[in-house]
């Protein structure tokens, strides 16, 4: 089956069995992109993993970003069939004052890890997640260090001053 | 064949002997300046390897540079038994505490040689996760610039401190600037 071809399908079994969950369906470099509304992300997930024909057994990834105009994060999420080689990217988006959103580790045990580093980058909270805490970093950092709001660069190095880089 | 002969032919370069005072059958020397030149002689270091500079270590330590001609052969992966610390690598700020709980098992008398620019500064990685320097939780006695460095200047960088070892007062790690260093650490 081609690209455009399982997006269709894809997105008709969607809009019929949950409603109101597709955003946006399109091909975006050669992978089936779904935008899917938050309340309904586990549902659809559910859908997908379970579905006879899609059956969306592997989660190959799971990862959060945030929008251009820092108000929103979102999750994508990565999913594969194998023995039919479909594979569809699966996009959810929230205000970043609100970042909740359903777990997935009870469709994929493999969520687990792949959660617990969204929230420690991202400050994305997995609700029903059995074990979020940090996972990367050090437990005693405050801050969601991939947001945009939180510098990148250590604030404590002091050879990088103005005078020695003519800034 | 005589020691003579096979001096020349190795060209055994032997540690010199401290000043003292010498005579048929004996030689008189400091006590300090014994135990430094046996310190400094056989430092054992430990390896804190964790990216490339460890891998200059290694071309440190095998048969081209051989790091044993400078009595420095055995390496002991026993914080307890070693007398040098080298850290060799970018140090994240999660490894922080593990890399201070090593230092702190180390027995006295014990230097650091901070290899490269990641381990003295953070190098490149300047960066949240990284920390700046291994300088801001642990004493740093030398410090070895490069990125990598060649395995010429870890030598350098070790030779600085048999220097140390062998000019270091006996009673330094009982001083008040000692205490007051380590205090300045947070460590006793």
């Amino acid at each position: 089956m081609n690209k455009e071809d399982l997006l269709n399908k894809i997105s008709e079994k969607i809009k019929s069995d949950v409603h109101g969950a597709l955003e946006k369906a399109e091909v975006l470099y050669d992978f089936p992109v779904f935008y899917i509304h938050k309340d309904k992300i586990h549902e659809v997930l559910s859908l997908l993993k379970n579905d006879p024909e899609f059956n969306f057994h592997f989660l190959t990834d799971l990862t959060g970003f945030q929008t251009e105009d820092e108000k929103h994060l979102g999750v994508i999420y990565h999913l594969h069939n194998m023995p039919k080689n479909y594979r569809v990217r699966i996009k959810t988006f929230f205000p970043i004052t609100h970042p909740e959103i359903p777990t997935a580790t009870d469709l994929w045990p493999g969520a687990n890890w792949m959660e617990r580093e969204t929230y420690d980058f991202f400050g994305v909270k997995f609700k029903g997640h059995p074990n979020l805490k940090r996972i990367l970093n050090v437990d005693e950092m405050d801050i969601f260090p991939l947001r945009k709001e939180y510098p990148l660069e250590d604030q404590t190095r002091e050879d990088k001053n103005d005078k020695m880089f003519g800034r | 064949m005589s020691d003579n002969k096979l001096q020349k032919r190795t060209k055994l370069d032997m540690a010199k002997s401290p000043e003292g005072l010498e005579g048929p059958g004996f030689f008189a020397t400091k006590l300090e300046d014994v135990i430094g030149l046996a310190r400094a002689n056989s430092l054992w270091p430990l390896p804190f390897a964790t990216s490339c500079c460890g891998i200059e270590f290694m071309a440190t330590m095998a048969s081209n540079y051989d790091l044993a001609r400078f009595g420095s052969e055995r390496l002991s992966f026993s914080p307890r038994q070693a007398d040098m610390l080298m850290v060799m690598g970018t140090i994240a700020k999660k490894m922080g505490p593990t890399l201070r709980q090593v230092y702190e098992q180390m027995a006295e008398p014990k230097w650091v040689l901070s290899v490269g620019a990641c381990a003295s500064s953070g190098g490149i990685f300047d960066t949240y996760s990284v920390l700046q320097g291994i300088d801001r939780i642990i004493p740093v006695d030398v410090y070895v610039p490069g990125c990598p460095p060649r395995p010429e200047q870890i030598i350098e960088g070790i030779l600085k401190i048999q220097e140390l070892a062998k000019n270091e007062s006996l009673r330094r790690r009982e001083s008040p600037e000692y205490k007051r260093l380590l205090n300045s650490y947070g460590m006793e």
